[in-house]
């Protein structure tokens, strides 16, 4: 199967290494990953500020390295639903229709494509605490929402990372709060922001894991400045680098 | 309009105070974990929210036709139907009414819409001292500031600081913490006024169209006092809130468990009709209104019932404190 590997910018820039893990395991499970190197961004950053016509030519750029390939592969639950949902500065073009219908954020193409549920090359022996992003959430179903009480709970990273062997999982109060992040919102509301994120990082550690574990290196980003500005030293990590075999 | 708000920097003064954005956060939380074990008790909860959605919907659709329905019957009740177009409109037959009844004493409970109005300034320009009932509003009308929170409007401040101001206010002892007590001080300055006051006003959480009734669900019992001790009742609404007698139900159902995770408010009162001997008066307020129903994409907001669970659950909210936002519907209200 032919996939494209979308890496989102920040990854590029700031944490290379989760975009090789990415390659690596989709490259473990068979897939015959295209890497197109005139990809830039997907745009979120400027319509996520309300910059729609300043989003334009970034998103068709997208649209033009990507419309062709039938399955495009990102490891970022913003960057997906961006695209899938938000895609609204591009003018509309075939490209851009196929790159909307055919980008799935790593977790969805693992999950419900591939379909994939041992990662029997992985073992990770720690206590984890995954932190599930609200694009994720609310944006692409990727698991349940705590206040609708009646609905199954779900999640597809867990259900993921249980396919690895050793790990644990630790529960925390208010689990799908919002880590703070919000993009261009840690700029806009730095002080809220970054209470946001101080409190997520205080309810995870109270269930005292070994590390913090997210399918969006975004959320991690903002909860790793966090932690540095309190000296906390706990690790953090991809979900991609977990399934792929990291060790701690 | 006034000023552009700075939200981020009120926020971040906000969170420079540990004590209340702490105390606040873990409050509404509180609030919304009430809110959630109460949906969970109740098996058809997210068809009930999509049942009252559409029900919103059809009564907006019709609001002209219901709104009629209720003048007609609400008149033949005995009650005089005003209709205001805007702020300054609603506050004028306010001050009229008052003027007309020869008292310069409003006691009231508590009401967003004359605060969207500012209709306490209003009429304290023009003699009328207006006494706050419920304790919440009090505390911030003896503060001098505006609710920081649809249901809850001093939720922000802790018992020190109530007994401080009450200190300064009412001269009892700043030491003294207690709720309780608080509570005690709030009313021993309060109820003499219900007894002076020949005014007493009350906003409403719903206007049911076929009876031509109000409907006000209050946890205090201090809309029941200002509608039933004075003369005169004075009920201010906004135009969305009306709905059919049968939704009733299905409104009441959701209002309070979403609201503080109650099953129902303590009072819930229905007043289709004057007192024997005593006037009752019900302003319908437009004051944009009917603009924001003829928006496409924002029309949807006229639906909200203001349970305010939106900000008890924003983590946004819960660390910024709705004074930050300056806006009388503060946060994420009606938003979604």
């Amino acid at each position: 199967m032919q996939v494209a590997l979308m890496v989102p910018c920040y990854i590029d820039m700031f944490y290379p290494h989760v975009g090789i893990a990415t390659l690596e395991l989709l490259e473990r499970l068979g897939a015959n990953v295209i890497y197109p190197k005139e990809q830039t961004c997907c745009g979120q950053p400027m319509a996520n500020s309300g910059c729609s016509e300043e989003a334009r030519a970034t998103e068709e750029h997208c649209a033009r390295v990507f419309g062709s390939f039938d399955c495009v592969v990102t490891p970022s639950g913003s960057c997906t639903h961006h695209i899938r949902n938000k895609f609204t500065a591009a003018a509309d073009s075939p490209e851009k229709q196929n790159l909307v219908r055919n980008t799935y954020d790593l977790v969805e193409f693992l999950h419900d494509v591939l379909r994939i549920r041992e990662f029997p090359w992985a073992t990770f022996e720690h206590k984890v605490a995954l932190h599930t992003s609200c694009s994720a959430i609310r944006g692409l179903n990727m698991a349940s929402m705590s206040e609708r009480v009646h609905d199954p709970v779900f999640s597809k990273p867990k259900a993921l990372l249980s396919g690895v062997s050793g790990i644990e999982f630790v529960e925390f109060e208010r689990v799908d709060e919002c880590c703070g992040f919000g993009g261009t919102f840690a700029v806009t509301e730095e002080a809220v922001s970054a209470e946001m994120g101080y409190d997520k990082l205080a309810f995870m550690q109270k269930a005292s894991p070994d590390c913090i574990v997210s399918s969006d290196m975004s959320c991690l980003m903002h909860l790793q400045g966090c932690a540095r500005r309190q000296r906390q030293d706990i690790p953090f990590f991809h979900l991609a680098e977990v399934l792929n075999g990291v060790s701690l | 309009m006034s000023s552009p708000v700075d939200q981020a920097k009120n926020a971040e003064k906000f969170l420079a105070d540990t004590v209340h954005e702490e105390r606040l956060d873990k409050l509404l939380w509180g609030m919304r974990m009430r809110r959630d074990a109460a949906a969970r008790q109740v098996p058809e909860w997210e068809e009930l929210r999509t049942l009252a959605s559409e029900i919103k919907e059809h009564t907006l659709s019709n609001l002209s036709d219901y709104l009629i329905q209720f003048e007609a019957r609400a008149t033949a009740n005995g009650v005089i139907v005003h209709w205001a177009r805007d702020a300054h409109e609603h506050n004028q037959i306010v001050y009229d009414l008052l003027a007309e009844q020869g008292t310069n004493l409003l006691v009231k409970s508590k009401s967003m819409l004359t605060e969207e109005c500012e209709m306490r300034p209003f009429l304290e320009r023009r003699g009328i001292r207006v006494t706050e009932t419920d304790l919440g509003e009090r505390i911030q009308q003896l503060d001098d500031q505006p609710p920081g929170h649809i249901i809850g409007p001093a939720i922000h401040k802790t018992n020190k600081d109530v007994a401080v101001l009450f200190s300064q206010k009412y001269g009892s002892d700043p030491n003294h913490e207690d709720t309780a007590y608080l509570a005690g001080v709030m009313r021993e300055n309060t109820r003499p006024d219900f007894l002076k006051a020949r005014a007493g006003m009350t906003g409403a959480n719903f206007v049911v169209a076929e009876p031509g009734a109000i409907v006000v669900a209050t946890n205090e019992g201090n809309a029941d006092l200002s509608a039933n001790t004075p003369p005169l009742h004075i009920c201010s609404v906004g135009i969305e809130k009306i709905i059919t007698t049968a939704s009733l139900a299905v409104f009441i159902r959701l209002l309070a468990r979403s609201a503080t995770g109650d099953t129902i408010t303590q009072y819930t009162s229905m007043f289709r009709g004057p007192r024997k001997g005593a006037a009752m008066h019900v302003i319908l307020v437009d004051n944009g209104r009917s603009t924001r129903l003829g928006m496409k994409r924002f029309w949807h907001s006229l639906k909200c019932i203001r349970c305010a669970a939106c900000m008890n659950t924003c983590p946004v909210y819960r660390r910024s404190g709705g004074l930050s936002y300056g806006s009388t519907y503060m946060g994420q209200s009606a938003s979604s």
